[in-house]
């Protein structure tokens, strides 16, 4: 299994889930973040400190949700690992009180 | 330039961090990677690093052990020193740590089991969780315990991932265990067990359950196990999430319902109970039942040869680091060390030994680097050291057997797996310190 990064990232990328990811497989690019399959180690300490709710083990995926999967493994091959927390992106907070979170 | 401008770029700064636990590798972690120039000793009381990521993570769990291979990397860094072999408070004391560096940083973890605090935990038969997974990890200090498998019955108190840890191992065949890193004496001793029922039970009711949803999971893949939920004492609507949105409690407590309509056809079994907590440990000299009080106040016993209590740990306190009795931690502010309302400067605390024990192996990382920002911080009205820390080591080595380096412990490593390979485990570990000490000559 492995943890994956779904649309609530989306326009927040708060990149809490970065400090706290115990192999750096984090990557990012303009719009999210997406976690290395190959590289993660399911230990599920990413998921909680998420402040939107977007990370989740693989097999819970809702079915309209599971081509993130995919998605995770292609773009983490293409963009930059990301090792430190960053800003979160302009509109971050006003986006995660509309999500309700 | 300012004074402190150029001793950041001399490279002055010098940390000792106290234990090579996931707290204490992102401690060094963050410290290693800022712009100050700092230096890290890492000191460790054992020759092998790692500590619960090789003592406390299950033998089952071989993906998260990987994260050794992070740790590794941190240690490759410029400027980092493994000092292992060395006991802070026996070797050498906090304080001459706090005279030959610029900060001392306490990673030591959680190691004390919380006792239950109920008559007759001292019988023959009643361990505490913390010791059994120290030995079947095969930790020096409790590879000589003595776990007697010859009862049908085992009574587990808790409900945290601890507890469901100490029943999978003992509700998995030899086969499930003999490829994993598991100790050599344990799995003989497990090998044999004639463990049919685990009992798992906690004060709360489903909802209140610590243990996550992917660790009761894996009671779904059991070879010789049925996992069952007895729900007496317990409503039904108890495995109804009360908050909607929580996909981690809603898995938790759909797994504990699929469990409490199972029926058992295996071998063993392992029970889920709820709403109850312990009264007394019975027996005549040695554990015969476990006595439980329900939430009406009635007293239920089950019976077992076996019982083991899981309710948490805390930190082992350290001579001359004020201690928090009620947390379980060092004294500690955000992670600078505390006597009273003042910091003691220069020293502080991260991990488990700062919050208490919980989350998960990424947790230490965010408690590392926040740590360090601390020391970092602290750096700007830096304290005069009247020692050097390679004058403190070369006195240690003088006190110690020997003073055990990151190369020597690749060297018990790649002897490690080479014992395991031709029996397909990942590692066969040395379980003495003499062996592994016999092990960096090889």
């Amino acid at each position: 299994m492995t943890y994956v990064v779904t649309d609530n990232c989306r326009g927040c990328r708060y990149t809490e889930c970065v400090t706290v990811c115990p192999v750096e497989c984090f990557h990012l690019d303009d719009a999210m973040t997406y976690i290395d399959p190959e590289n993660c180690i399911d230990c599920g300490g990413c998921a909680p400190a998420c402040p939107v709710g977007a990370i989740e083990p693989d097999y819970r995926l809702a079915a309209d949700k599971k081509f993130w999967i995919d998605v995770n493994r292609k773009r983490a091959a293409e963009t930059p690992v990301v090792s430190a927390r960053l800003a979160p992106l302009p509109g971050a907070d006003e986006r995660r009180v509309a999500l309700g979170r | 330039m300012t004074e402190r401008a150029s001793e950041v770029e001399a490279g002055k700064f010098r940390v000792a961090v106290v234990g090579s636990g996931p707290g204490g590798f992102y401690a060094a972690e963050a410290l290693l990677r800022s712009d100050a120039s700092v230096t890290v000793d890492m000191f460790e009381r054992l020759p092998v690093p790692y500590g619960l990521v090789r003592f406390g993570v299950a033998p089952d769990h071989p993906k998260l052990k990987q994260v050794t291979i992070a740790f590794d990397r941190i240690a490759r860094t410029p400027g980092f020193r493994f000092v292992g072999g060395v006991t802070i408070g026996d070797d050498v004391t906090v304080d001459e740590l706090r005279e030959a560096y610029d900060a001392v940083v306490l990673a030591t973890g959680a190691e004390l089991s919380r006792p239950l605090d109920v008559p007759g935990e001292a019988l023959p038969g009643s361990h505490s969780a913390g010791d059994f997974v120290a030995w079947y990890n095969g930790h020096p200090e409790f590879a000589d315990l003595k776990f007697d498998l010859e009862h049908e019955a085992a009574v587990i108190i808790g409900h945290g991932n601890v507890a469901l840890d100490v029943a999978r191992i003992l509700a998995k065949s030899a086969d499930e265990l003999r490829q994993t890193d598991i100790a050599r004496h344990a799995l003989e001793v497990l090998a044999e067990s004639r463990i049919r029922q685990i009992v798992i039970v906690g004060r709360g009711g489903p909802a209140q359950a610590k243990f996550t949803a992917k660790e009761l999971r894996d009671f779904l893949e059991l070879s010789a196990c049925d996992t069952l939920v007895d729900d007496r004492g317990i409503g039904p609507d108890e495995f109804e999430p009360q908050i909607s949105g929580d996909q981690e409690l809603a898995e938790k407590l759909s797994l504990l319902r699929a469990f409490s309509r199972q029926t058992a056809t295996r071998p063993r079994r392992c029970l889920f109970r709820f709403g109850l907590s312990p009264v007394a440990i019975k027996g005549h000299g040695r554990v015969e039942t476990v006595a439980l009080g329900s939430r009406s106040g009635a007293i239920e016993e089950i019976a077992c040869g076996l019982s083991f209590g899981s309710i948490g740990r805390r930190t082992t306190p350290i001579a001359g680091v004020p201690y928090d009795a009620q947390r379980g931690v060092h004294a500690n502010i955000d992670g600078r060390v505390t006597s009273g309302h003042s910091v003691i400067e220069g020293l502080y605390v991260c991990g488990w030994s700062k919050r208490g024990p919980s989350g998960t192996i990424g947790t230490n990382r965010g408690c590392g680097m926040a740590t360090a920002e601390a020391v970092l911080a602290d750096f700007a009205h830096q304290r005069t050291r009247s020692d050097a820390p390679d004058a403190l080591l070369a006195r240690i080595a003088s006190r110690v057997a020997r003073v055990v380096s990151y190369p020597d412990w690749m060297a018990i490593d790649t002897a490690e797996k080479r014992k395991g390979a031709p029996l397909g485990k990942p590692r066969e570990k040395f379980v003495t310190v003499p062996d592994m000490i016999a092990a960096m000559g090889a």
